[in-house]
């Protein structure tokens, strides 16, 4: 097949042809790469109290040398001297490590049942999970703040059916549960669909052979159906668990003061102490931290294609 | 049968837990009472105080110029870059190319504005409308690539060969084979896109300004506030327009695919 469109006269470069690449190459280029190669230069700069606040670190491409020796590491000290940032990054990547491990663990269930349902119900069932991801996210989490929040719809619940008296709240709402109950929410739909496909492609006589074999089902599950759906969750795991690192709403709405969270920090410095550098630099290592999570997901995708 | 019990208690517990929360906003919305957990009775006052919030109205109809035109660009971009993954298997930089349509689907929100924003104030571009544009076409062109990607890769390419063979110029066969046998997939791209658009918070208040403050800004700086019944009322009608989006674009898909079926046997029944 490949062979055939390669040789074929269509594939012969031609204007049209090449401009069906550049368009959106050049669109990426200039506004995603473009703008990366921006960040990490601000993250180097100066902050001055001017609009937009932070110097200039060169104005046009003949002073790169004035470019080197004005380079400015200050945010990046600043970042490591103050223990705050350092325990944001690191209470991310825990967050982030426990809901994808949450996640895998009602994602994983919900998948394998899918895939063993009728065939005529799989797209139904496919369709109900995909439904909820095309509502807005910030109305998902808003959703939730009215039934944790301590006069919310839970604690009603609780008292209804007599679990809680009359005085007692759930004590839930602006705390890290309530994060992790909105992050595992939110992000249910893109665990399930890969993992679902992932297991649905799954040979079945592999399963009877083994049964037929006198293997126990739980044993048969981690011999044989666990591993062949490792591509599915690793790739489920990779596509949580990059953007849960750097998630912003969700912390912002239904955590505390206390949940420490560097997509919040970075939302902090920009808007609130204005401190752009700096507020780059977060970004900048926010950014080194996963490019091995996206260069693993960016791969398990080129497979899939 | 042990394991069908299993799988339907799961299936039941995980759909409600995806579920209630969504249905339980949209009954408050037409709670009659001011408090969240209190219900005093059926009531409409709620979509009528929305409808009299001129900020809010605003706000809606901005997004969704901001979504049609995003989207709309976002689909012919992201559609001409699903071409070149599928169809030209070598060109200088496709590594990077494919690297620059995958990272934008996983990449931080706050990252993605934060650095399309300094990029708007370094080249000097008066942030506002057109700015939110250009970043949600950026993103949601990544989505729309996915998308109609994947259809490209069960295409079957023999009708477009035959076409080239006898004669017809490249763009002419795009347009009158191949657009129309990935319609589909290009319209739930678009679909997609719209609503990735409607949904942004993030990367619009990186690259807003003044006079383009979209309608989850402004629902985010009312949430913040707490919870009130007019939110509800918003959200309801968004989710009740996204509802019936998706439904009305699965029957059409549906229809769209039987009616290929159909044409195909046809046109078997007459080559025999």
């Amino acid at each position: 097949m490949a062979s055939v469109s390669e040789t074929h006269p269509a594939n012969k470069p031609s204007p049209a042809r090449w401009l069906v690449v550049a368009v959106p190459y050049l669109w990426l280029l200039l506004f995603f790469v473009a703008p990366f190669l921006i960040i990490f230069k601000i993250s180097l700069s100066e902050t001055a109290i001017a609009m937009p606040p932070y110097t200039p670190l060169f104005d046009g491409f003949g002073a790169i040398g004035d470019f080197v020796s004005e380079l400015d590491f200050d945010n990046y000290l600043f970042l490591t001297d103050d223990p705050l940032y350092i325990e944001a990054y690191l209470s991310s990547l825990r967050i982030a490590v426990i809901s994808t491990f949450l996640l895998l663990l009602i994602g994983y269930p919900m998948a394998l049942a899918m895939a063993r349902a009728p065939t005529m119900l799989r797209p139904t069932l496919v369709m109900l999970v995909i439904l909820p991801f095309w509502t807005s996210f910030l109305i998902r989490v808003y959703a939730w703040i009215g039934i944790l929040k301590p006069d919310g719809l839970l604690t009603l619940l609780f008292q209804s059916v007599g679990l809680f008296g009359a005085d007692d709240q759930v004590q839930i709402f602006r705390t890290d549960y309530a994060v992790f109950i909105g992050i595992v929410y939110s992000y249910l739909p893109f665990m399930v669909l890969p993992l679902y496909s992932a297991l649905e492609k799954m040979d079945n006589t592999l399963l009877e052979a083994a049964s037929d074999l006198g293997c126990p089902p739980w044993k048969a599950f981690w011999k044989i159906t666990f591993p062949l759906s490792l591509p599915g969750v690793i790739a489920g795991s990779m596509i949580c668990f990059i953007p849960i690192t750097g998630e912003f709403v969700i912390p912002d709405l239904l955590g505390g003061a206390d949940t420490l969270m560097i997509g919040k920090t970075l939302w902090t410095e920009f808007f609130g102490n204005r401190d752009w550098p700096l507020a780059s630099a977060v970004a900048v290592i926010l950014l080194i931290m996963l490019v091995v999570p996206i260069m693993i997901f960016q791969n398990q995708q080129k497979k899939v294609a | 049968m042990k394991s069908s019990r299993f799988d339907a208690t799961v299936l039941t517990l995980g759909f409600a837990f995806l579920y209630i929360p969504i249905i339980i906003l949209v009954i408050y919305s037409f709670n009659a009472s001011k408090l969240v957990t209190v219900w005093g009775g059926f009531s409409l006052q709620w979509y009528r105080t929305m409808w009299s919030n001129q900020g809010l109205m605003d706000a809606a109809w901005i997004t969704a110029r901001v979504g049609v035109i995003s989207a709309t660009i976002g689909t012919v971009l992201g559609t001409l870059a699903a071409l070149s993954l599928v169809r030209f298997t070598r060109f200088p930089g496709r590594m990077l190319f494919s690297g620059m349509i995958y990272a934008p689907l996983v990449m931080p929100e706050v990252i993605t504005g934060l650095s399309m924003l300094l990029l708007f104030v370094a080249v000097g571009i008066d942030r506002g409308f057109w700015t939110v544009i250009i970043a949600h076409t950026t993103f949601t062109m990544c989505y729309v690539a996915i998308v109609v990607q994947s259809r490209l890769l069960t295409f079957d390419r023999s009708l477009e060969e035959a076409a080239l063979d006898l004669g017809c110029p490249p763009v002419k066969t795009f347009f009158k084979i191949t657009l129309p046998l990935i319609f589909p997939a290009v319209i739930a791209g678009w679909m997609l896109a719209f609503t990735l658009s409607l949904d942004d918070l993030v990367i619009a208040s990186f690259t807003t300004g003044p006079g383009a403050t979209t309608l989850p800004i402004k629902i985010y700086s009312q949430v913040r506030l707490g919870v009130t019944p007019e939110i509800n009322a918003i959200c309801t009608i968004l989710i009740g327009l996204v509802t019936i989006g998706v439904i009305i674009t699965s029957i059409s898909t549906k229809q769209a695919e039987m009616r290929r079926i159909r044409d195909e046997h046809v046109a078997a029944r007459g080559t025999t």
